[in-house]
């Protein structure tokens, strides 16, 4: 399992990669693989306000429709617009060319209910 | 209540399957990939374990040991070493299963049935046949394997012989196997050409070793099959059909001889005189999302239905469905929309004529 150091994670096997006031979200590769082939991707709007734990996107595969959660609140500054014609790229590449939305935070203070890799790790390898 | 088990689970295992229950088995579900696995089949051959199926022998003329009453097609009008795809119905007409009619003998009979009817099904059997027929259950130690792709023709012809080239859409014939003569018939649930092996529990690790060695096939599980039946239209029993049902609701006149008597019969005079209050409908989606099991269908803001089966057609690339709307809605060309149970984007989409897929090598 594919667990990048640097990366916030979640419980819900979202990620969120922080950079100054802006982070760029998707799910993990333990996430990827539960699902299996990724079909169809609903994104969120662009300038929409998104909650931590709340609803961000959702995620098919051939098997179920999954809800990602925000790993952190704020507005939606950009999303990944090629998922749309091609949401395999989520299985193939979930942590770089399968990022989900660019959030503009709004409350730093938000990451300390987040996971560091090693946290996260420990809490995957707990589920199996 | 603990998943049975096929003879094939070690062998799923060592192929790193995903398992997970179906009807009352643990089956593999998928091995590669849902669509790796769908793609190999529409293109070359894969190989199914479904031992979990039930195979019943009875023996018994037609008519006089009431096996004639107890599915809705005309088993009398059958040639020996032929399939037909038939229903047994209970007096309200509704769907006790659906099942493949095998006629091994002017008196004697295959019946293969869905696993979770097995012993549902042995029962109204039982209940129906007369005294001097015979009913023997074969389900606990015949396996069989589908051998479902267009090049499954080249796979077991290396195996059987040029005698399969005699096999034609719904036939069988019986193949000297590892030793062992069985049938194999020309049927399957994929839409592709393809054959179903019957073999004894114990030789079936065997054959399920043996045809694996061929380059051309691999092994896919209900993932798969589960999207490569519904492309083609076929109901899933238990999902899209029960026994709350009627043939006709379910599009299924086709199968049912209503010149002949038949339990359920009556039933279904009844209702074709007042009309069905629903129908099982097609549908395609403008989008990749899926429709799912249970989301609702609506016309414009009027709620008409629920969706039984759906799913992203991986031949398709877009949203496919079936389910039951009220009477009137069933049109082809109906526009529709389809919602789950959340405030989430409707999916717009249209009924259309079965099969979705219609590339498929299946009569070839």
């Amino acid at each position: 399992m594919n667990i990048p150091e640097g990366l916030m994670y979640t419980k819900e096997h979202e990620w969120a990669k922080i950079d100054g006031a802006q982070a760029t979200v998707g799910i993990t590769d333990y996430a990827q693989h539960s699902l299996g082939d990724i079909t169809f991707v609903e994104l969120p709007k662009v300038g929409q306000s998104v909650t931590q734990t709340k609803f961000l996107a959702t995620v098919e595969s051939v098997k179920a429709a999954s809800d990602v959660y925000a790993p952190l609140s704020g507005n939606v500054i950009k999303v990944n617009e090629s998922l749309k014609s091609s949401p395999e790229t989520i299985n193939q590449s979930p942590y770089e060319n399968g990022w989900l939305a660019l959030i503009g935070i709004k409350d730093l203070k938000e990451r300390g209910s987040l996971m560091s890799a090693a946290a996260y790790k420990t809490y995957v390898e707990g589920l199996s | 209540m603990d998943l049975k088990q096929t003879p094939l689970t070690e062998e799923h295992k060592k192929l790193g399957a995903q398992m997970g229950p179906f009807g009352g088995w643990l089956m593999p579900i998928q091995y590669s990939g849902i669509l790796t696995e769908h793609a190999w089949t529409r293109q070359q051959v894969s190989l199914f374990d479904i031992c979990h199926m039930g195979e019943f022998l009875i023996y018994g003329d037609p008519q006089k040991s009431g096996l004639n009453r107890i599915v809705s097609a005309n088993l009398e009008v059958m040639s020996v070493g032929s399939c037909r795809y038939t229903s047994m119905l209970n007096e309200a007409g509704g769907i006790i299963d659906d099942l493949i009619v095998y006629r091994l003998k002017p008196d004697q009979w295959m019946f293969v049935v869905n696993a979770s009817r097995i012993d549902i099904d042995a029962a109204h059997i039982k209940r129906y046949l007369s005294k001097d027929a015979k009913f023997e259950d074969l389900s606990a130690r015949l396996g069989k394997l589908d051998l479902q792709g267009p090049r499954a023709y080249d796979v077991l012809r290396q195996l059987l012989g040029p005698g399969i080239s005699a096999l034609t859409y719904y036939t069988f014939d019986h193949f000297v196997l590892l030793g062992e003569n069985n049938v194999v018939s020309r049927t399957g649930y994929t839409g592709e050409l393809g054959y179903e092996l019957y073999l004894s529990n114990e030789k079936i690790t065997d054959l399920w070793k043996l045809l694996l060695k061929d380059n051309l096939v691999k092994p896919a599980g209900l993932g798969a099959r589960d999207t490569l039946r519904l492309e083609m239209g076929y109901t899933l029993y238990g999902q899209d059909i029960d026994e709350n049902i009627t043939p006709l609701e379910a599009g299924m006149e086709k199968f049912i001889d209503l010149k002949k008597d038949f339990i359920g019969r009556d039933a279904l005079i009844a209702k074709q005189k007042s009309g069905d209050a629903r129908k099982l409908v097609y549908f395609a989606a403008e989008s990749r999302r899926a429709p799912r099991h249970n989301y609702k269908i609506y016309s414009g803001t009027k709620e008409i239905g629920v969706v039984t089966s759906g799913s992203f057609s991986p031949s398709l690339s877009y949203g496919i469905g079936m389910g039951y709307v009220t009477g009137g809605y069933d049109l082809v060309g109906t526009k529709i929309s389809v919602r789950d149970n959340t405030d989430k984007s409707e999916i717009l989409a249209s009924i259309i004529n079965k099969p979705f897929y219609r590339r498929s090598s299946l009569k070839k």
